[in-house]
């Protein structure tokens, strides 16, 4: 039943990345809310249906998005298997780990990204995709990641309350 | 009686008068004094609460205002696609709201509000009073995903008015549009207007997209290049048109195989 409340989530990150948060660029480029949520989202220790989110996730930003939705789909997998694997090793610096899975994570989506579009035939100047769209979408990413994280680990904490001890 | 009606005690009476009302008047400012000081509380109070209301009362009004400024801006958009659709009797228009973007950094696609239920199909080019803006890429029931001409995949046929030359229009993943396939004779200037040509069938003819902002021409380059200055404002899009009656023409089964 408490995976249900991945719905009104997830549609509410997305439905909040396409009309607001897409919308505030640094040059070209623009955070990705879907993705940091996920991260933070995975990095919560008590958390077990993280792979579940990322597939909603990806399919809904896919279904919303011009990229194939593939593209979303994997990447959030991908971003999930990283916040795993960096929960059992950073565990105990939960913001570093938070910091290193949305870089990461963010490079993973920007490569299957620019794989995609290389791919369809789009000629792709790499230096100002990376300086006027990925640095700036990195950074971006990064300034959310703190935010998202509080947030992330508080529904968490209501989803998942901590067993009393008598 | 007989002393104070012959005025024996008028001094005297005077001089109880005088204190009696000094006396009152002691009592009396003292008693406001305290009546004051046990209503003021309740004054405050009062205020405080008059305050809140009216700093409600406020708070409403502005956004009242805000929105009324929303919707004064909304009704001068539409004012200039009605009378943009009044100059253009040759089309038929559906007005939408855009209602977002796309989620992906790469990709310049819009959401509108207008979907199959309004006769929106695959293919139909969408414009603003402005000139082009893209065509309908993915349909709903409610809503439809529109394909900018600044997007990277995006490819338009165009025309250049002053040099009465043909070339493509291509979108990047920042957004910048370039001409390509320029011939290397073509008289290419700063300014020059660029429309499209309807060639390819995928967009009427005649259509403003934007102005040759830069060229480029090397010797050794087949094709001339330039940069164009879009005529539409693409991070303000709020409302655009559809043109309904544009059937776009596939000419996928015509074109040779690799």
């Amino acid at each position: 039943m408490r995976n249900l409340i991945a719905v009104p989530v997830i549609i509410l990150a997305v439905i909040l990345q396409s009309t607001v948060i897409g919308s505030i660029k640094l040059l070209s480029g623009i955070a990705d809310l879907p993705l940091v949520m996920l991260a933070a989202w995975a990095l919560q220790e008590e958390v077990d249906t993280a792979w579940q989110w990322a597939v909603a996730a990806g399919a809904l930003v896919g279904f919303f998005s011009g990229m194939h939705w593939l593209v979303p789909v994997l990447s959030y997998l991908i971003v999930v298997t990283l916040a795993q694997a960096f929960q059992r090793r950073v565990w105990q610096a939960p913001l570093l780990a938070m910091f290193s899975v949305t870089f990461l994570g963010t490079i993973v989506l920007y490569a299957s990204s620019l794989m995609v579009l290389s791919l369809a035939g789009v000629s792709l100047p790499l230096v100002e995709v990376l300086g006027q769209l990925a640095l700036p979408g990195i950074l971006l990413n990064m300034l959310l990641a703190i935010p998202v994280y509080a947030v992330m680990r508080d529904l968490a904490r209501w989803v998942y309350p901590a067993p009393e001890v008598e | 009686m007989a002393l104070a009606l012959g005025g024996y005690f008028t001094s005297g009476s005077n001089i109880f008068a005088t204190s009696l009302i000094t006396v009152q008047t002691w009592f009396s400012s003292r008693f406001i004094a305290l009546q004051d000081f046990l209503t003021a509380p309740r004054d405050i109070a009062s205020l405080r609460q008059r305050n809140t209301e009216l700093e409600a009362e406020v708070a409403e009004l502005q956004a009242q205002v805000i929105q009324l400024q929303q919707e004064v801006g909304e009704t001068q958009i539409l004012a200039a696609l009605v009378d943009f659709s009044r100059a253009n009797p040759e089309n038929q228009y559906r007005a939408a709201a855009v209602i977002g973007r796309d989620p992906s950094p790469f990709l310049q696609y819009v959401i509108i509000n207008r979907g199959s239920n309004d006769g929106i199909l695959r293919g139909m080019p969408v414009v603003t009073d402005q000139g082009l803006v893209g065509r309908v890429d993915a349909v709903i029931a409610d809503a439809a995903r529109v394909q900018l001409i600044t997007d990277p995949t995006a490819n338009v046929n165009i025309r250049l008015q002053n040099a009465e030359e043909e070339a493509s229009l291509v979108g990047s993943v920042t957004g910048d549009l370039t001409l390509e396939l320029i011939p290397q004779d073509a008289s290419l200037q700063r300014g020059d207007l660029v429309l499209t040509s309807g060639l390819g069938g995928g967009y009427p003819p005649d259509l403003i997209v934007g102005q040759v902002q830069d060229v480029r021409s090397r010797d050794f380059d087949l094709f001339k290049q330039a940069t164009v200055q879009p005529v539409v404002d693409f991070n303000q899009l709020k409302i655009v048109l559809v043109i309904v009656n544009f059937k776009p023409v596939d000419i996928a089964p015509l074109e040779p195989a690799p």
